[in-house]
């Protein structure tokens, strides 16, 4: 069975399809049916990407596509991550009165696309994926159309994406012009024999890096990121800012390492800058901000700061450090966002901080949970987001890189200012009103486990570093 | 005896797991939770007591060392021993933790469960950081341990507690990720995270006086050290007395425990370098910062500096060592600060409890509006006089024995400097007793006062206890030494024996 590697995709494909003609022909205002297969298609094409899990790398498709160990692990991540994503949404969804058969179609073509990303093996395949994934984003962003700031972060999306994909296109066209060729590792070949360097090639490089960096929100090509975030309706956000970070991360990997391996003292100091002006801007403006969705924005670009840390170190070790980074992000992170849509009410967004003040009062367990997400997020132990520090850090200081780890976890200490701004705010505070909050059983379920997620894979991280530092050994 | 129970494994997870326990009660139960909570904290004692009785003394080996891999990809192991320097500083955290929660009893009337629980747990933490021998095991339990002290101050603090938790939680924090960075650096030299490896890792005088920088500043903000002791005052302020109690009597000690296990056996020759800065530092916040003590008007703020002040010696007694021609003297004062660290842990303990049994009463922690109190609480004025008098340092109690040896082991090396520390015998006497005759004696100063009942008897209790130990060390020191000799000893060769690649 040479397509087999291929059955989470096609499994992908098809549900997607049959979901969008099931949806027009159900009448159920609830969508209960396109829901539930929404989730039963993201279950079954998790357990296909499980089955069919390689250990070593096979190429399929005349070399557009490879299934390899890196693959498996971020291709599952991926849609665990969105089962999640589709409980919260739900709730939110009906909630706010926006239930539309389209967020679970569009959400799982998105995923489709990320995991071509992930599986990419040729420039080609790479651009295709991204596109998949991003024109899904806009349409999703654009849900609400009755609102004005959803619209305005739509058109804002779609115009800045749609010039960093034509950044990219342009670095790739560069790439293919010098290489003559698409497949990544024959890119990689010709750029090694290559004498001396080659001043196209660094230029397709730095247009590459470009589409990189906007697609992960770093520095200085970030200005989309509290826009969107803020404007869009919370359960996209909460899409937005976690499953299409790891697609990011697989695409800079193979781009970066698969396809410039050769090139990579050039890459690196890009990404230096990058990563400093990440970390620095994300978690200096982060603190100044009123709004939960803007603040957890520029936390998100702080944290692909931390991201990029790993990958610059340009070791096996340092990518496994970034792939467990952008995990353990993407868990926080839907965390977070899942906690700003609990508190919300009936079409009422809860997303200024003052929604959070005095909530261990009126919720206790789920003020915790928030805690422990904030405290996750700041780095500091025993919380999971403490072992991703840890990693990409000691990463960059084996390479050589001691300044840039100083640096590093000052800007750590500066962004723990914010989190325990939220915590003084739920803990400190005393409560304006003591309604109690509103949600469903399986929210209030998964939102625990989430939280106790990040408790716990504190306590035993080793596990999933083991995964990623093997998912990475090639 | 064959049969090993694995002592510092439930010392450090039986609190934890009763804080959850306790969590779970909830406030709903507040007599179940506080018996529970006595009952965990006790346990927890009489474990830490019992393993001082089958610790061997005549060794600087680990003992009760437990090994079990943790991180196997990067060699990271939950890897704990506990040696003489380690041993008395947990029977110190265990033995005050029951005393937080016994004062705690009725004074904490709002989320009593979370309370207790935030202590438990803090405890267990504190017991890992003393405990752990793998350096980032000791880097978990020794950040982890900010967050219940954060709630623990933000939650049931004073009317600036906003202030002082943030501010302590950034200082703490700000210090401790160098000391990470110095960490990953060693290993990525090392190959191992296991602190007994790292003692005897070569190190060129460059990468020693950078790691040394980097673990002076986790250290010295946690000791604290002058000039970055100002989250101090504002902290111990601001916080509920269990809160301050743990701080000055544990979590300044971390301060000191790091420097005996980290920077003095695995930066040795830049300790040397460094010993200069450090013993002036020490002298300042000794000399400055009890001229500081006398003029406050906040008896926390007050013994706050005091603690600051006290803690000076401790540092002053770790970097002499490297001036002390005999072995003998040297080791003196090493262990004179040790024995100053625990003694300070009963003596700051007790008088933040003391400040506690009158704040619980009038609600005031300012001297002025107190007066007179011996004449309604005859029998707290006599216990507070015993640790007033052991905080100036009077000999037959635990104050003494430690500045004693540090001023005698200092007096080998250079005499000014002796004379410099011997200041605190005076500016320490001159701080506590005029508070303590501003606060005690005198005519009865108002109504609030001559309405004041005598101690309770959980009060007398938990005070009594204190007594007891405050005495017992300073009229017979010797279990204590006998307990910290060999390690001490050991961990002064290291310190001589040169590690610099050429």
């Amino acid at each position: 069975m040479i397509w087999a590697p291929l059955a989470p995709e096609i499994a992908l494909l098809s549900a997607a399809c049959l979901l969008l003609i099931i949806d027009t022909l159900s009448r159920d205002e609830k969508r209960r049916l396109t829901y539930w297969l929404g989730l039963a298609a993201l279950i079954l094409s998790a357990v296909l990407v499980l089955a069919f899990s390689p250990l070593e790398p096979v190429v399929l498709l005349h070399g557009h596509y490879v299934s390899d160990p890196m693959s498996a692990v971020l291709k599952e991540a991926i849609c665990v991550i969105t089962i999640a994503v589709f409980f919260y949404a739900y709730d939110y969804f009906e909630e706010h009165g926006l239930l539309q058969g389209e967020f679970f179609v569009l959400s799982l073509f998105a995923v489709l696309g990320m995991m071509v990303m992930v599986s990419a093996h040729s420039l080609l395949t790479v651009y295709l994926g991204l596109e998949l994934l991003s024109l899904s984003l806009y349409a999703l962003v654009a849900m609400h159309r009755d609102s004005p700031t959803a619209s305005e972060a739509a058109i804002k999306y779609f115009v800045l994406g749609a010039l960093a994909s034509g950044m990219l296109l342009y670095g790739m066209s560069m790439l293919y012009g010098v290489t003559g060729t698409l497949e990544l590792p024959a890119v990689s070949a010709v750029i090694a024999q290559e004498a001396g360097r080659n001043l196209i090639l660094v230029f397709g490089l730095v247009f590459v890096i470009v589409g990189i960096a906007f697609k992960l929100g770093a520095v200085p090509f970030h200005m989309w990121v509290p826009d969107v975030y803020e404007g869009s309706p919370t359960a996209v956000t909460l899409f937005i800012s976690s499953a299409p970070k790891i697609a990011a991360f697989a695409m800079a990997i193979r781009l970066l390492v698969d396809g410039m391996a050769p090139l990579v003292s050039d890459w690196q100091g890009m990404l230096i800058i990058l990563s400093l002006l990440s970390m620095a801007a994300g978690n200096v403006i982060a603190i100044s901000q009123t709004n939960i969705k803007r603040m957890l924005a520029y936390s998100t670009i702080a944290h692909v700061g931390f991201l990029l840390l790993g990958i610059l170190s340009g070791t096996r070790t340092g990518y496994a450090g970034s792939m467990f980074y952008v995990l353990v992000y993407a868990l926080m992170s839907i965390g977070a966002f899942g906690m700003v849509i609990l508190l919300g009410r009936h079409r009422f967004e809860a997303d200024r901080l003052d929604d959070f003040q005095g909530l261990s009062r009126r919720s206790p367990w789920f003020a915790f949970i928030m805690l422990i997400l904030m405290f996750s997020m700041a780095g500091a132990p025993p919380l999971i987001g403490f072992w991703a520090k840890w990693f990409v850090i000691k990463e960059v200081i084996a390479a050589g890189y001691v300044w840039l780890a100083v640096l590093a976890v000052t800007f750590s200490v500066i962004g723990a200012y914010y989190y325990l701004r939220i915590v003084k705010l739920m803990y400190f505070d005393e409560p304006t009103h003591l309604t109690a909050l509103k949600a469903s059983q399986e929210m209030r379920f998964i939102l625990s486990l989430n939280g106790l997620a990040v408790l716990l894979l504190g306590f035993m991280p080793g596990l999933l570093m083991a995964v990623c530092v093997q998912a990475m050994r090639m | 005896m064959s049969f090993d129970i694995p002592f510092l494994s439930l010392l450090v997870w039986a609190p934890i797991l009763g804080g959850v326990w306790v969590l779970y009660a909830g406030d709903r139960q507040a007599g179940t939770v506080r018996h529970l909570s006595l009952t965990i904290s006790v346990i927890v004692f009489a474990l830490s007591v019992l393993a001082w009785l089958r610790f061997d003394t005549n060794t600087a080996a680990m003992q009760f060392v437990e090994f079990v891999p943790w991180i196997e990809a990067f060699r990271i192991n939950y890897h704990l021993g506990i040696d003489g320097i380690s041993l008395p500083l947990i029977v110190l955290t265990t033995f005050t933790t029951v005393l937080v929660v016994l004062a705690a009893w009725d004074s904490v009337e709002s989320r009593i469960a979370q309370y207790m629980a935030a202590f438990l747990i803090l405890e267990g933490f504190m017991n890992g950081v003393f405990a752990a021998l793998d350096a980032i095991l000791f880097y978990f339990f020794w950040e982890a341990m900010l967050i219940p002290m954060f709630l623990i101050i933000g939650v049931w603090g004073g009317p600036r507690r906003v202030y002082a938790t943030i501010k302590f939680f950034l200082f703490t924090f700000l210090g401790s990720v160098f000391m990470l960075v110095a960490l990953l650096y060693l290993y990525s030299q090392a190959g191992s995270f296991y602190i007994l490896h790292l003692h005897d890792l070569p190190l060129s005088l460059t990468a020693q006086k950078l790691i040394f920088i980097s673990f002076l500043l986790a250290f010295s903000v946690k000791v604290p050290m002058w000039p970055v002791h100002t989250w101090l005052p504002d902290a111990h302020v601001e916080a509920p007395t269990g809160g301050s109690v743990i701080l000055a009597a544990i979590m300044l000690k971390m301060g000191g425990y790091g420097f005996l296990r980290f920077s003095l056996p695995i930066t040795p020759d830049a300790s040397l370098a460094f010993a200069d800065l450090m013993i002036g530092l020490s002298l300042v916040a000794i000399v400055y910062i009890g001229f500081v003590a006398l003029v406050q008007h906040d008896m926390k703020k007050l013994i706050a500096y005091s603690s600051v002040s006290h803690m000076g010696f401790v540092t002053l007694g770790f970097f002499m060592a490297f001036f002390v021609q005999q072995e003998t003297g040297a080791i003196m004062g090493m262990e004179g600060g040790l024995m100053q660290m625990i003694s300070h842990g009963f003596v700051s303990g007790a008088l933040f409890l003391c400040v506690g049994v009158l704040y619980d009463r009038i609600h005031s922690r300012e001297i002025k509006d107190y007066g007179g109190v011996v004449n309604t609480m005859p029998q707290f004025a006599a216990l507070m006089m015993l640790f007033a008098m052991s905080n100036s340092g009077l000999p037959g109690t635990s104050g003494f024995v430690g500045e004693f040896l540090v001023i005698l082991g200092s007096f080998q090396a250079r005499p000014w400097i002796a004379f410099l520390a011997a200041t605190i015998l005076v500016l320490g006497a001159a701080y506590t007793l005029w508070m303590y005759k501003r606060v005690i004696f005198g005519d009865v100063a108002n109504e609030n006062v001559a309405e004041l009942q005598d101690l309770t008897a959980r009060e007398q209790l938990f005070l009594g206890l204190l007594a007891v130990a405050v005495l017992a060390f300073g009229l017979w020191p010797a279990p204590l030494f006998d307990v910290m000799h060999a390690s001490i000893q050991n961990l002064y060769e290291h310190m001589l024996q040169s590690k610099v690649i050429p």
